[in-house]
């Protein structure tokens, strides 16, 4: 028995629970310095002058610097424009020099001995700003007369993309028994991970090299961004390391201004240099996620049959280009829009737009939440529509499990396919959990009471393990590069095994699965093996962790090294054996001649014999030292079925969550302790959106919900118990079978909540209310429509 | 984050505290902290000078006075929610305590410092009114104590001068047969302060109202009694209707404020849901059912 | 300033502006880099610390004002090296992802122990209320301070 698929407790944790983990703030450099940032107040202004004089005169302070020295620096690249259409980009500068387009940007910065000095200096700057006029809506940043944040970006459109087949749709949607409309908001949420993000940046003036130390989900990809866009110097010259990272989903993917300046204050300044991010600079200059505004068509047959689907979605970019951001409401939901669903026809047109806001881009599920809201709450609007069981029209519209491989309609998943799935077996698990007839029962006889019970489901699928390279990239869907990932493995004299990954790990515990897929497969303890991430130096290049990858794409390349280094260590142990290789069986970390496990050779002694290089076959080098580069045939596509239970207080509007239960089928499961615990943090996320998190501007891009004292990030208290079971299909895309479980609980919970909400609201004819439901939305819709019975 | 340079005063007294007020016109008071540290790490308050109250030992402690119970104004919300003398005397202060802020606010802030501050969205301030407490406070002329009806003026304000520190707060033992006290509050999901909070205390004799008293925190720039409510309840027996015709009127005459999480006029009927609650729950207690 | 602070056992005198957050003098006076700042609201509770035994958040605490206290942070909280219970349940029940919090979540949930013996969920999660967590959803937290309070 292997310890594939076993609960052992996480490699990690030790020195995170004793304080011993190193984050980027505890890193501390002989001679280094603080930096600060000096950020605009105002969503859309000129910056007309800047005089630093008094700051830089203040004692304590080392230097004080503008956009203008910084001029030689290119602007950052955006590295994933949307597909096939014309992208109007532009990207922020580590200063910007002349413009803001949101509040938050950084204009100046100060260097001093210490943080506390360098926040006073700040102070001391003068900035003469001409204020311009701001949008911070989507929609009505395209309408005529809106503000103009770009000169090649006409009525602030970004790009316009568009998938599926209009023409079809519109006749599918002609011919349908029923058709609903309805006009929703996805709205914009503040990622806060508990480590704000960080940079700090050592110059070598003898071999011209930096070192940075970054808070990144993707270092090799920072490396690449830095060096070949920003620094224009080679890309042996920057050395990126991520240390602990305090979480990320997401907003720590992409490269920042504050990276790159404080990279270019490092030689500037000639010490090292530190910038740790305050959580009021969190909220305003780290990227959002989601804020989509979006109408919905959709049509059914009497029966409950989907006949079409129709959607036009409003993205908000915010005021300038992150890393990634066009790519998301584009690719990673456009063509997500069939879910688990066989829709016969399909249109969404998207239009990416700028608004004086923070830098929207991927947040945990990134564009799959936001299909999946989408297509939850279009499936308990045709139930009602028709007067169906929202379980049934689900149940009805499910694809086939004898259908996989399956390719949604009007090629809106360009070209690739669903990989398995058996949809109907995690709703039977989900509603047996429930005890369905019964809830339905204790609802109708709560409501003769006046307490409001509601039911809300989300069957779902995700698209992760995002690859394959070929699809993803420049000629498919717009990716500036490719998205295959590696490993080296290697195993020396003693027999332990060193695995590098260019994976990234914070939070996820990549050191414990990734040895644990090791040790599985080489037959060795887990114990055996340790895993090393995170330092561009001393890892193989990859993409980093996010869209649920790191176990279908950078898992497999260590299962694929792993297995390289079998084959070579059974070749060896031909040669030591005397025997044919093909006659040799690898079991439990022996080789032996088939029939004669009294010959075995364990592993350990073969890779001494490799690694002194006495007799080895010919040809054959020494060492057992293999590495991977795997780049996945297709995405891997997790599922499940989300129920929630509510009860919504007819006093207040306030909605507590009775029971939340949760049925996900993410293929074959490494480490079920850790899959469970993504799958909780993933629903808290959701439910967080559904009930509490707001990301709010004022009509002068001013964030009103810019702190912890504003932004519900919700406590325990606020969140229920959640009900977790599995069902195993595993992935035929990747060998090991899995499918990724990062993003499952933020993609299913969010529609799963609000349609419980809706469903309590039953009586008071509510069709639908915009997240978060608060209690005071709640309440104002109980009141406007008559009374409940 | 970083607050920005000031002096710092530890008086040992009172007196030395008084003293350095005087030479110190600008001067903060700190104690816990716990409202004035988050403003001075935002830059939001920039004062020159602090004046630590937190080591004068004549301002902790809580003391039976016969009718009342005198709380000293470092005393923590984790030490009245603990406090046996007040959890008999006076169950409706531990009872609004541990609605304050989280484990650690508690264990760290002060009564005397959340009064003097005056949030219009903290939680004593409706106890205070449900009580009639009064504050004791110290000037160089001498002490003197303030009505807690006197005491909160407006936004962050109250009737302290500014050279007076807030030494203790008087409440009386609300232990007789037929009264009944009760906390209602409905939290902001972020910072936990009241959105609406509703204190109650009633005196009861064979189900009528001898006395009320309604604090009102959370929904305007101040904490206000819900007099009309009061009047509504006064020589009645407290019935379902009368309760809910009280509650009705909870927030008449609160100018209730609205913000990006609850609009004034939901905010009002808030109040209305809170004195509810808190009405049904005083009168159980006032039973002792 | 001279303060003089009792850390994890130790008496440390340190020289600090009386502006500095008793968070800042453990981190970068005392070289205590396990109590974390994630906020500047004096929400998140990542940098709690126990003050004389009771769990405070040492952003909200000047470094002066902790002069003559006694501070245990995350890194005091091991006896002989051996973990301290809390400790011990967080590794066993995955009550960490990040852990970013952890140190913070683990100290206030010793505080909350100390004053309940034995807890409910429902106590566990209004005595976490301090302490935002982004990562677990909190379930394997509860779950993990239940079994500590069984243990200790």
């Amino acid at each position: 028995m292997g310890v594939l698929g076993q609960s052992i407790k996480r490699r990690e944790d030790p020195r995170l629970i004793t304080g011993e983990a190193k984050f980027l703030d505890d890193i501390q450099l002989a001679g280094m310095a603080h930096a600060a940032i000096l950020r605009s107040p105002y969503a859309h202004a000129k910056i007309k002058s800047i005089n630093t004089d008094k700051a830089k005169a203040h004692p304590g302070v080392i230097g004080v610097f503008t956009g203008k020295d910084f001029m030689d620096v290119n602007p950052l690249p955006c590295a994933w424009q949307a597909g096939g259409v014309k992208n109007n980009a532009n990207t922020p500068r580590c200063l910007e020099v002349d413009r803001v387009t949101h509040t938050g940007m950084g204009v100046a910065v100060v260097v001093a001995q210490d943080r506390y000095i360098a926040e006073d200096a700040l102070a001391l700057i003068d900035v003469e700003w001409e204020p311009l006029p701001v949008v911070t809506d989507a929609k009505k940043a395209t309408e005529a007369g809106a503000p103009q944040l770009h000169e090649n970006a006409p009525n602030n459109i970004e790009c316009e993309w568009e998938c599926g087949d209009a023409a079809a749709t519109a006749d599918a949607l002609q011919g349908a028994d029923v058709v609903v409309k309805q006009s929703i908001i996805n709205q914009r949420l503040i990622p806060n991970a508990m480590e704000p993000r960080g940079c700090a940046a050592q110059y070598n003036p003898a071999s011209d090299e930096y070192t940075v130390w970054m808070t990144s989900q993707a270092p090799h990809v920072m490396k690449l961004l830095m060096t070949a866009f920003v620094f224009g110097i080679a890309e042996t010259k920057i050395r990126i390391i991520s240390p602990q990272v305090g979480g990320g989903f997401g907003a720590k993917i992409y490269l920042y201004p504050e990276y790159v300046l404080v990279t270019a204050l490092a030689k500037k300044l000639g010490r090292p240099i530190k910038w740790n991010e305050t959580r009021r600079e969190n909220y305003i200059a780290t990227t959002h996620g989601r804020d989509h505004i979006t109408d919905i068509e959709i049509g059914a047959k009497k029966d409950g049959t989907i006949t079409g689907l129709r959607v036009k979605t409003y993205a908000n970019m915010g005021g300038i280009l992150s890393t990634i951001a066009p790519g998301i409401p584009t690719t990673l939901y456009g063509r997500l829009l069939s879910g688990p669903y066989k829709i016969p026809h399909i249109y969404c047109h998207v239009t990416n737009v700028y608004t004086n806001t923070a830098m929207v881009d991927a947040y945990r599920g990134a564009g799959r939440p936001e299909a999946t809201y989408v297509l939850e709450r279009a499936m308990d609007w045709v139930a009602e529509e028709l007067g169906m069981d929202p379980a049934d029209v689900r149940r009805k519209n499910f694809i086939p499990s004898n259908e996989f491989p399956y390719a949604p309609a009007d090629n809106i998943l360009a070209g690739l396919k669903y990989d398995s799935g058996d949809y109907d077996k995690t709703l039977d698990k989900a509603l047996q959990m429930l005890n369905y007839a019964e809830f339905r029962e204790e609802q109708q006889a709560a409501r003769k009471k006046g307490k409001y019970l509601g039911v809300g489901f989300s069957t779902y699928i995700e698209l992760c393990g995002v690859a394959p390279s070929a699809w993803i990239g420049l000629p498919g869907q717009g990716w500036g590069a490719g998205l295959w990932e590696s490993a080296n493995i290697r195993m020396h004299l003693t027999g332990k095994v060193v695995v590098t990954t260019g994976s990234q790990s914070h939070g996820q515990g990549h050191e414990t699965t990734m040895a644990q897929v090791v040790a599985d497969e080489l037959g060795i303890s887990v114990d055996d093996v340790i895993v090393q991430h995170s330092d561009t130096n001393g890892t193989p290049f990859g993409y980093g962790s996010y869209g649920s990858r790191s176990g279908a794409v950078g898992a497999v390349a260590v299962l694929r090294a792993a297995q390289r280094i079998k084959e070579k260590a059974k070749r060896l142990a031909a040669h030591m054996l005397e025997a044919n290789v093909q006659d040799l069986i690898y079991e439990d970390g022996k080789v032996f001649v088939k029939g004669a496990p009294a010959t075995a050779k364990t592993i350990q002694e073969i890779a001494l014999q490799s690694a002194v290089g006495y007799s080895l076959p010919e040809g054959m080098e020494p060492f057992l030292d293999e590495t991977s580069y795997y780049d996945p045939p297709n995405c891997t596509y997790p599922f499940g079925a989300h129920i929630c239970v509510v009860e919504v207080d007819g006093n207040t509007g306030k909605t507590k969550i009775l029971r939340y239960i949760a049925c996900d089928d993410v293929g074959n499961v490494i480490n079920p302790m850790i899959v469970d615990g993504q799958v909780h943090g993933g629903i808290a996320q959701g439910v967080a959106q559904a009930l509490y998190e707001h990301g709010v501007y004022d009509e002068n891009g001013t964030l009103l919900s810019g702190s912890m004292m504003d932004y519900a990030v919700p406590t325990a208290a606020m969140l229920p118990s959640y009900e977790t079971a599995r069902t195993v299909t595993p992935s035929p895309v990747n060998p090991l079978g899995v499918k990724g479980a990062g993003e499952t609980g933020a993609i299913a919970s969010t529609p799963a909540v609000v349609n419980a909400v809706m469903d309590a609201l039953k009586p008071f004819g509510v069709k639908h209310i915009d997240m978060p439901l608060t209690p005071e939305k709640v309440w104002k819709a109980m009141q406007s429509n008559n009374g409940g019975m | 984050m970083y607050p920005a340079p000031f002096e710092y005063h530890a008086p040992a007294s009172l007196n030395e505290a008084l003293a350095l007020m005087a030479q110190n016109a600008d001067a903060k008071i700190i104690a816990g902290g716990h409202s004035l540290l988050p403003a001075m790490k935002l830059r939001l308050a920039t004062p020159p000078a602090l004046i630590d109250i937190g080591r004068i030992a004549d301002l902790k402690g809580i003391k039976d006075m016969g009718e009342k119970i005198a709380i000293g104004a470092l005393t923590t919300h984790h030490e009245v929610e603990h406090s046996v003398l007040l959890r008999n005397a006076c169950p409706l202060l531990p009872e609004v305590a541990t609605h304050i802020g989280d484990r650690q606010v508690r264990n760290r802030g002060t009564m005397g410092g959340s009064l003097a501050h005056a949030d219009p969205a903290a939680d004593y301030p409706a106890a205070m009114l449900a009580l009639g407490a009064t504050v004791q406070v110290q000037g160089s002329g001498g002490s003197r104590s303030i009505g807690a009806d006197e005491l909160f003026t407006g936004l962050f304000s109250t009737a302290l001068a500014a050279n007076e520190i807030l030494t203790a707060i008087h409440v009386p033992k609300t232990d007789a047969k037929g009264s009944g006290v009760a906390y209602a509050k409905f939290p902001h999901p972020a910072s936990r302060y009241a959105v609406a909070g509703v204190a109650v205390w009633v005196s009861i004799k064979d189900d009528t109202v001898q006395d009320i008293r309604i604090g009102v925190t959370g929904a305007a720039d101040h904490a206000q009694r819900a007099k009309r409510a009061e009047d509504a309840l006064k020589g009645k027996p407290m019935t379902e209707d009368n309760i809910a015709a009280a509650a009705k009127v909870a927030s008449d005459g609160l100018t209730t404020i609205g913000d990006i999480y609850a609009s004034a006029d939901y905010r009002a009927h808030l109040v209305t849901a809170m004195a509810l609650e808190a009405l049904h729950s005083a009168h159980h207690r006032a039973h002792g059912w | 300033m001279k303060v003089s602070i009792k850390v994890n056992g130790q008496l440390r005198e340190v020289d600090v502006e009386p502006r500095w957050l008793l968070v800042h003098v453990l981190r970068e006076k005392l070289g205590l880099t396990g109590t974390n700042v994630g906020c500047d609201t004096s929400q998140c509770g990542a940098c709690t610390v126990l003050m004389n035994g009771m769990a405070v958040k040492s952003c909200t605490v000047l470094g002066v004002q902790a002069d003559g206290a006694d501070i245990t942070t995350i890194e005091g909280l091991r006896t002989d090296g051996a973990y301290h219970p809390v400790q011990q349940a967080f590794w066993d029940h995955h009550g960490l992802q990040c852990g970013f919090c952890t140190p913070g979540m683990i100290l206030t949930a010793v505080d909350l122990l100390t004053h309940h013996g034995d807890p409910n969920d429902e106590t566990i999660r209004h005595g976490l209320e301090g302490n935002l967590c982004r990562c677990t959803g909190y379930e394997n937290i509860v779950r993990a301070v239940r079994d500590a309070a069984d243990k200790m």
